[in-house]
């Protein structure tokens, strides 16, 4: 019997898809899990699985079409199959097709974002990654292994190609150790006679492109405004110290874990900043689902963590670990970038007081997390030491205004003032 | 040990066999009376007598056929190709018969069959007769094929050959039955199937055999003197491959050169690159290059027919294009 392959839909905000390339042609045989066309979303080139096995019958649409979700774009069946006509989207027969035919879906913990049961789960995401540095496959892993970023290692091999021993060169000297690289002490006095610099052309990759667009877009089309406020991180650093001290080494908190709780918790009181603008209309999400600004080769990657308000503080810790480390491999998931409801930049690791994030539409809002610092302060007329951090919410002004924003910051300092309040 | 001669060394095998097994018998053009082609055979007839030692008609099909019936029905036939571009003419029984008889009957036979074909260019011997088809051969599963590069190998091999119930090509290199290295003086074996470090080295890998296990080595002398330390892998048997020890150099020296004398495309080369990428990807630290005989039928003119062989000095600069 034949099956119909829909438009994935990759995130709540996805409403189409841009076919890039058909991967199968009509006549192959292709297997369940197989790729079968390439689509591209806002943030990248996403593989689409076949859900079925079997013979390519029909293509419905061209490379090249903008593709709404759960249209159907293909149908796979059996060689010889006859097909009527293109299969308009039925929920109904096809998840009859799935009881009666078909395992249950190969990726089951990947969040149903549509109404049938036969979308395929994509492949794990392609996401192209910025101007590719040309690496051996042994350099690559090399650095891997040491979280060498390669993109800072000076290549000696034909065209520029890093090798291994250039990765080792760039561990011993420290230059290039990920997240990116602390000014070096160490710089060369520079030459007495003048070198001349060469302009240099950079190609825009997908999703240094896709950054551009969106940015631009953002901060073109929603009236941005900023809240600072100052958090007392004394308890927070506190508790995280004694939390670690009973978890293993690759599961230690950090100070942004407790900062993605807070958020979410506060998110919970506070619906309309976990919102997105929709012209006459503002939708309140009913999940609350925190985007974690990742810095990547290249750009920059939003991962989503799910449901955050309810998922107690070592699994948010893990999961998103696990999100960002798929990010900076570049094997990202399209459910890891997908869903977000409100986004946090931290910079905290980069000794930055204070700055402020643009929205990532279509969220309403964003919290930029500056360094937690001890400073002198005062309290009861006394100057003592103590931990502070500055966070400014971005907030798209269509949506809220400065008092919802600044009762939210206020309440956010009632959880990490408090850090006790988010474990109860 | 003694440093004999690849032919002697490839004579001690059949004598011993022979001596030891009266199933053992050997047929082909020219091996009786005539003592053989390269004369591997001789003095063989006077000592076996001729219904061990079966000179043939100019038959290939004829000789193959009859050695894969002798097989079935209990001998140990040796049989002998004058040059491996003859056995194109015997193509059915080699890949079509023999690799499978064993299969389709269910186990009712076994096929104790060595085909000995000389292989190889450099002598002259024009377009026709000049070939190095090893991969052709190797192709098929169900037929071992072995093609040593050291007289050491090529007695204890043949001989492991000769006592195996399975159907093998033993591959000599025409232009190789002088070249002379040590051998144990007792009886040995060396088993079918497996590669071998013939030098070792930490700098690159250089994966051959054969022809190319002799072109490698002096390569690899070349570069000492630059102060470059080849490692090189014999395969010694073309199937079963045996990739351990290519896949245990690779990932100590992380760059690696395939050495043939066959034609590069669809090669042996190219089945050993691929298992690198498919084994060791995660080891490769720049591409790993083939050297190969040039994509032409090799030329009768000396010059040209030299220059279209794999030839020492273009080992020597794939070795250091690779270590770039």
């Amino acid at each position: 019997m034949a099956e119909t392959i829909n438009m994935p839909k990759l995130g709540f905000d996805m409403a189409e898809g841009l076919l890039v390339r058909w991967v199968k042609q009509v006549g192959e045989n292709i297997n369940k899990g197989d790729v079968l066309a390439e689509i591209e979303t806002d943030k990248a080139t996403v593989e689409v699985e076949s859900s079925a096995s079997g013979v390519v019958l029909q293509l419905i649409v061209d490379q090249g079409t903008m593709v709404p979700v759960n249209a159907p774009i293909a149908v796979i069946g059996a060689a010889g199959e006859k097909v009527d006509a293109p299969v308009a989207d039925s929920g109904k027969q096809k998840a009859e097709v799935k009881v009666d035919e078909k395992p249950i879906p190969a990726k089951p913990e990947a969040a149903p974002v549509t109404q049938t049961v036969t979308t395929p789960q994509p492949a794990e995401e392609t996401v192209e990654k910025g101007g590719p540095v040309k690496a051996s496959p042994l350099a690559k892993k090399v650095a891997r292994d040491n979280k060498v970023d390669l993109s800072r290692v000076q290549g000696s091999g034909p065209g520029g190609r890093v090798v291994r021993k250039d990765v080792e060169a760039a561990l011993s000297s420290g230059a290039a150790a990920m997240p990116p690289a602390k000014p070096s002490v160490s710089m060369p006095m520079p030459s007495v006679v003048p070198i001349s610099h060469e302009d240099e052309t950079i190609q825009l990759t997908k999703l240094r492109r896709a950054i551009a667009r969106r940015m631009t877009e953002s901060t073109t089309s929603i009236p941005h405004f900023y809240v600072t406020h100052e958090y007392k991180m004394d308890a927070v650093m506190a508790m995280r110290k004694q939390a670690n001290e009973y978890l293993p080494d690759n599961e230690k908190l950090s100070v942004n874990d407790f900062i993605v709780k807070a958020v979410a918790l506060t998110l919970r009181q506070f619906p309309n900043l976990n919102a997105s603008f929709a012209g006459d209309k503002v939708v309140h999400h009913g999940a609350v689902n925190v985007g974690v600004a990742v810095a990547v080769e290249n750009g920059l990657l939003t991962v989503a963590h799910k449901d955050t308000d309810q998922k107690p503080l070592r699994q948010i810790s893990n999961e998103v670990k696990g999100m960002v480390r798929r990010a900076r491999e570049g094997k990202v998931k399209p459910d890891d970038i997908e869903g977000s409801t409100f986004s946090i930049s931290n910079m905290g690791m980069f000794d930055v007081e204070n700055f402020a994030a643009i929205i990532n539409p279509p969220e309403a809002a964003i919290l930029a997390v500056g360094s937690a610092r001890e400073v002198p302060v005062v309290e009861k007329g006394e100057v003592k030491v103590g931990w502070r951090m500055k966070a400014t919410i971005s907030v798209d002004h269509r949506v809220s205004d400065g008092a919802e924003a600044a009762q939210f910051m206020q309440a956010l300092a009632g959880f990490l003032e408090n850090p006790v309040r988010m474990l109860v | 040990m003694a440093k004999i001669t690849m032919r002697e060394a490839i004579s001690q095998a059949l004598m011993e066999e022979m001596d030891r097994d009266p199933a053992v018998f050997i047929m082909g053009e020219e091996v009786g009376v005539w003592g053989g082609t390269y004369a591997v055979t001789k003095g063989f007839y006077d000592k076996y007598g001729p219904d061990r030692i079966k000179d043939t008609p100019i038959a290939e099909n004829a000789i193959i056929g009859g050695a894969i019936g002798a097989a079935m029905v209990g001998q140990r036939p040796v049989a002998e190709l004058m040059t491996i571009n003859f056995g194109f003419s015997a193509m059915d029984y080699i890949v079509n018969q023999a690799p499978k008889l064993h299969y389709m009957f269910g186990g009712q036979f076994t096929l104790p069959l060595v085909i000995r074909a000389v292989g190889g260019g450099g002598r002259q011997l024009g377009a026709t007769h000049s070939q190095t088809p090893d991969a052709i051969f190797a192709h098929f599963p169900g037929l071992k094929v072995v093609s040593p590069g050291t007289p050491e190998d090529a007695k204890g091999l043949l001989k492991s050959a000769i006592r195996s119930n399975d159907p093998i090509l033993f591959i000599e290199h025409a232009t190789m039955y002088q070249v002379r290295g040590d051998v144990p003086d007792d009886e040995y074996l060396i088993p079918i199937g497996k590669s071998k470090v013939q030098r070792e080295g930490n700098d690159l890998t250089i994966v051959t055999y054969c022809k190319g296990l002799e072109l490698s080595v002096k390569a690899a002398e070349e570069l000492s003197k630059e102060g470059i330390e080849a490692e090189i892998v014999d395969l010694r048997t073309l199937r079963p491959l045996d990739m351990e020890p290519v896949l245990e150099s690779f990932k100590k020296t992380n760059r690696a050169i395939v050495v043939e004398e066959g034609w590069k495309s669809y090669g042996v080369g190219s089945e050993i690159v691929s298992r690198m990428y498919e084994e060791a990807f995660d080891y490769i630290d720049a591409p790993i290059l083939r050297i190969a005989q040039k994509e032409v039928p090799l030329p009768y003119n000396r010059t040209l027919e030299q220059a279209a062989l794999p030839q020492v000095p273009d080992i020597v600069a794939a070795a250091k294009e690779v270590l770039k």
